[in-house]
């Protein structure tokens, strides 16, 4: 590994990061493909994980209350692997930033153990622990210049003269800042006080960087550069990153796995396709891109089928995830892209006849909203190439999806 | 094309921008002037002026400026240090029946009798005695009557008071006066100003460094309580800021009695009972519990904004908890120390009641005197050099501390 080497040629860097835009446009095709390599690489299930003994950071057991009545984070067991990018995704107040909290020092946790590289760090203090961090603020210190902040961690190493200008200078070059050297953080705009953060975080080589919501404050359109920026340099350095996020594009673009974060306990925690093709329960498939919900009651279960009756209409065959037994509550979970219009026969083990409620042009695919099994809000995405029949507002059509697509989890 | 060759930009109906534009301006700066007017008006009236009149009566002769013009000029020859001739005498006896008509002989005595002290009396018996004369010659009389006309001191002062401007308030507020040979200090006995000036910052320097050592802690727990501790203990901080300063005051003058609670339980504990009414330590004690919420509330608010994950972002730079705030937390609550300071420094510098209730005679600060001269010896040329000297030196502290700190720095909140 050669730190900080790393630049990023503008225009090529354009082209890639318009084409992550649109994460969830092009879900379809993207995760369809990566599907089967990462299931095999990554899709690793949260039971699994939890026992793994090489792991660089561990959780076993944590879990923290900050009044002593509600558990903020509960039973918390995350093992995160050397060089990867794991992201810690959820809903406001889910234990996200307490999580990162605990990790870097700040908080102590309740209960349970947090090792870092085989050694329990709990007592460590944060300055002894080498982790970066950068914070969502910035916290840049703006009585320093750019060059006083990136001199701080160097400083209090005791780095030679030289050596602290040469790490400053590969530093800045790497996040593109070198001619803002002598700035205060006050001069800089949004994005470069971004990059200065994440270049003090990384100009001491940490083994370990966190980042709590570090692209929060910025709008769309630099965020999603700096996604691909920091994605970059985690990619040529290979340090470890643990990142936390409420927006489910970032992390899905930036990371290695994600832990789907609620209410204080990890969901689940899987490759970003995973997650999207195989949620392991609702709050997954709902918080992670777009979803049909029908529930129901399950009336057949036989090791990789079941059978789900949605109201009086009609019977859906699923595949079990999250269910036990016959007669239980289900949530039925389906993509809309995964809805096929006029299928053939043998194709598809559901079909149903829909009634088109309202069509959506959105360019390279429609959002078409249906009837159907007497949900009003059910969405299918009709890709707009040659081949597919138009569809007309109130014309009823036939639609259907293969068991496997249809995901049985658990009642929401 | 470049710019400059282009027309004047007009707008729709004909007019130049440039002249719309100046129209839209001035009517917005009169808005403007006729909001700010008001505070204007009043800033005119009851700081400016008064200012003004005080710089002008710290260096007119009020009570001799044409009533001594015949003096005035028989003097204007004389050598100043022999005894004036006869047209001098005759000039003083004229200028004195003069006064003496018009019942104003006793400010003359008054003014002359502030740089020569005893010559109220002289003056009183003389313009009796030349007041039945008709005509001179006076010289004898007045050599007759008292010796002291035959000081050339007397005629010096008597010369100097005489024109209508004078610099004598300003030097003796410095423990100056004009001597035989030019500028000399004032025999040690009446030097007192010097000594006021040096106690009155010294007093004021200590209270706010005292203020300081004692308000940053607190400023600092405040601002990293969680929100229903910070504002009980607030309450606490503000409590002195609720109550009269002449009720603290008499407070501290009960507590620090001879006889008072501090004495008793010092009796109890020690076996002894100590001075602490009447002195520096008292006057201090007092001042610095009555200023510590005017050092420790900018502090405060600079804190307040100070984010904690400054802290933590150095904790996690490597820095230890110490390090961490020296150099990342301490040096952003400089503004509020260098407000906080600035603001107790100066108020300091004009406390009058309560080193006149607590302290002993040699802890009594510039205003005391401002006042003393004000109000027992109506000798308002006096009082008046005496605070527009204060007021030059504040200010010229206050450039040198901004050269320093930088005002554009400081933040009161
Ligand atoms: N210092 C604290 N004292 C008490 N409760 C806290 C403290 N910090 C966080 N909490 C509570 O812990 C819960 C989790 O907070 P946390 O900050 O970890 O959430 P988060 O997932 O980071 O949310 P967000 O996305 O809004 O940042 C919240 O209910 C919050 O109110
Ligand atoms: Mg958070």
């Amino acid at each position: 590994m050669k730190p900080f080497n790393f630049r990023i040629d503008s225009k090529a860097e354009l082209g890639s990061y318009k084409k992550v835009r649109h994460v969830e446009a092009r879900a379809n095709e993207t995760f369809r493909r990566s599907s089967k390599v990462s299931a095999y690489r990554e899709g690793v299930g949260l039971k699994r994980m939890s026992t793994s003994g090489s792991a660089f950071v561990n959780f076993i057991d944590v879990q923290k209350s900050y009044d002593g009545e509600t558990l903020v984070v509960k039973d918390l067991n995350l093992p995160i692997r050397r060089g990867e990018f794991l992201t810690l995704l959820g809903p406001s107040g889910s234990g996200k930033t307490t999580t990162l909290m605990m990790l870097a020092g700040f908080e102590v946790p309740t209960h349970g153990r947090i090792e870092l590289d085989g050694r329990e760090i709990n007592n460590v203090a944060p300055h002894k622990r080498n982790i970066g961090m950068v914070f969502q603020n910035y916290a840049l210190f703006p009585h320093m210049t750019v060059e006083e902040n990136l001199a701080f961690p160097l400083a209090v190493r005791k780095l030679s003269k030289a050596d602290i200008d040469r790490k400053i200078e590969n530093a800045l070059a790497m996040v593109q800042l070198s001619q803002m050297r002598k700035r205060r953080p006050a001069q800089l705009s949004g994005g470069q006080q971004q990059r200065v953060a994440l270049a003090r975080a990384l100009v001491f080589d940490p083994k370990l960087v966190l980042m709590d919501e570090p692209l929060g404050a910025l709008d769309k359109q630099l965020r999603e550069h700096m996604q691909l920026e920091i994605k970059h340099i985690h990619q040529s350095l290979g340090v470890t990153v643990v990142y936390v996020t409420h927006d489910q594009g970032e992390a899905l673009t930036m990371s290695d796995r994600v832990a789907v974060f609620n209410d204080g306990a990890i969901q689940q925690l899987a490759s970003p396709a995973d997650l999207y093709e195989h949620p392991q329960n609702s709050f997954v498939a709902q918080f992670i891109g777009e979803n049909n919900r029908l529930s129901g009651i399950v009336t057949e279960l036989n090791g990789s089928h079941c059978r789900v009756k949605v109201g009086d209409a009609g019977e859906i065959r699923a595949l079990p995830v999250g269910i036990s037994n016959v007669g239980a509550k289900t949530t039925l979970s389906l993509r809309p892209e995964r809805v096929r219009i006029n299928p053939g026969d043998g194709a598809c083990a559901n079909q149903f006849e829909a009634r088109v409620e309202e069509l959506i042009y959105l360019g390279d695919h429609t959002r078409a909203r249906v009837q159907v099994l007497g949900h009003a809000n059910f969405v299918i995405k009709v890709p707009n190439s040659e081949g597919v029949p138009d569809l007309e507002p109130g014309s009823t059509i036939r639609i259907g999806w293969r068991a496997e697509d249809c995901r049985a989890l658990d009642a929401f | 094309m470049a710019i400059a060759d282009r027309a004047p930009l007009l707008t729709i109906d004909g007019v130049s921008l440039r002249a719309r534009l100046a129209r839209a301006e001035r009517s917005r700066k009169l808005k403007a002037l006729g909001l700010i007017l008001p505070l204007f008006l009043f800033v005119l009236i009851t700081f400016l002026i008064p200012l003004g009149r005080m710089g002008y009566k710290s260096v007119v002769n009020e009570e001799t400026f044409g009533r001594l013009d015949h003096t005035n000029q028989a003097l204007s020859e004389w050598d100043g240090q022999s005894v004036p001739d006869e047209a001098a005498f005759a000039a003083l006896a004229a200028d004195l029946k003069a006064a003496q008509e018009q019942r104003q002989a006793g400010e003359i005595a008054k003014r002359i009798n502030y740089e020569y002290a005893g010559a109220i009396s002289k003056f009183k018996s003389i313009t009796r005695t030349v007041s039945k004369m008709e005509t001179g010659p006076y010289k004898e009389v007045f050599l007759e009557a008292d010796k002291v006309w035959g000081d050339p001191r007397l005629w010096r002062t008597i010369r100097n008071a005489s024109g209508h401007y004078t610099s004598y308030y300003w030097l003796s507020s410095i423990d100056l006066r004009h001597g035989a040979e030019g500028l000399e200090s004032v025999p040690p006995d009446q030097a007192v100003f010097v000594d006021v000036y040096g106690r009155t910052f010294w007093i004021a320097g200590v209270v706010t460094v005292l203020t300081l050592i004692l308000g940053f802690p607190v400023a600092y727990l405040l601002a990293t309580q969680p929100a229903h501790r910070a504002n009980l203990l607030m309450i606490f901080v503000m409590l002195p800021f609720w109550t009269s300063l002449l009720v603290r005051t008499t407070a501290w003058f009960v507590l620090l009695r001879s006889e008072g609670p501090l004495n008793d339980l010092a009796e109890m504990i020690v076996n002894q009972r100590f001075e602490m009414i009447f002195t520096r330590f008292g006057t201090i004690v007092a001042m610095t519990h009555i200023q510590l919420p005017f050092t420790l509330l900018p502090i405060y608010s600079v804190m307040k904004n100070i984010p904690p994950s400054h802290v933590r972002a150095a904790r996690s730079l490597g820095a230890g908890p110490f390090h961490a705030f020296w150099k990342v937390y301490f040096p952003q609550t400089v503004p509020g120390i260098a407000a906080g300071c600035l603001l107790t420094f100066i108020l300091c510098l004009g406390y009058y009641i309560t080193p006149a209730l607590v302290g002993g005679p040699r802890d009594q600060m510039v205003s005391y005197y401002v006042a003393y001269y004000m109000n027992n010896i109506i000798n308002f040329g006096q009082a008046a050099a005496l605070g527009a000297i204060l007021l030059i030196i504040t200010m010229v502290l206050y450039w040198a501390y901004n050269k320093l700190v930088g005002i554009d720095k400081m933040k009161l909140g």
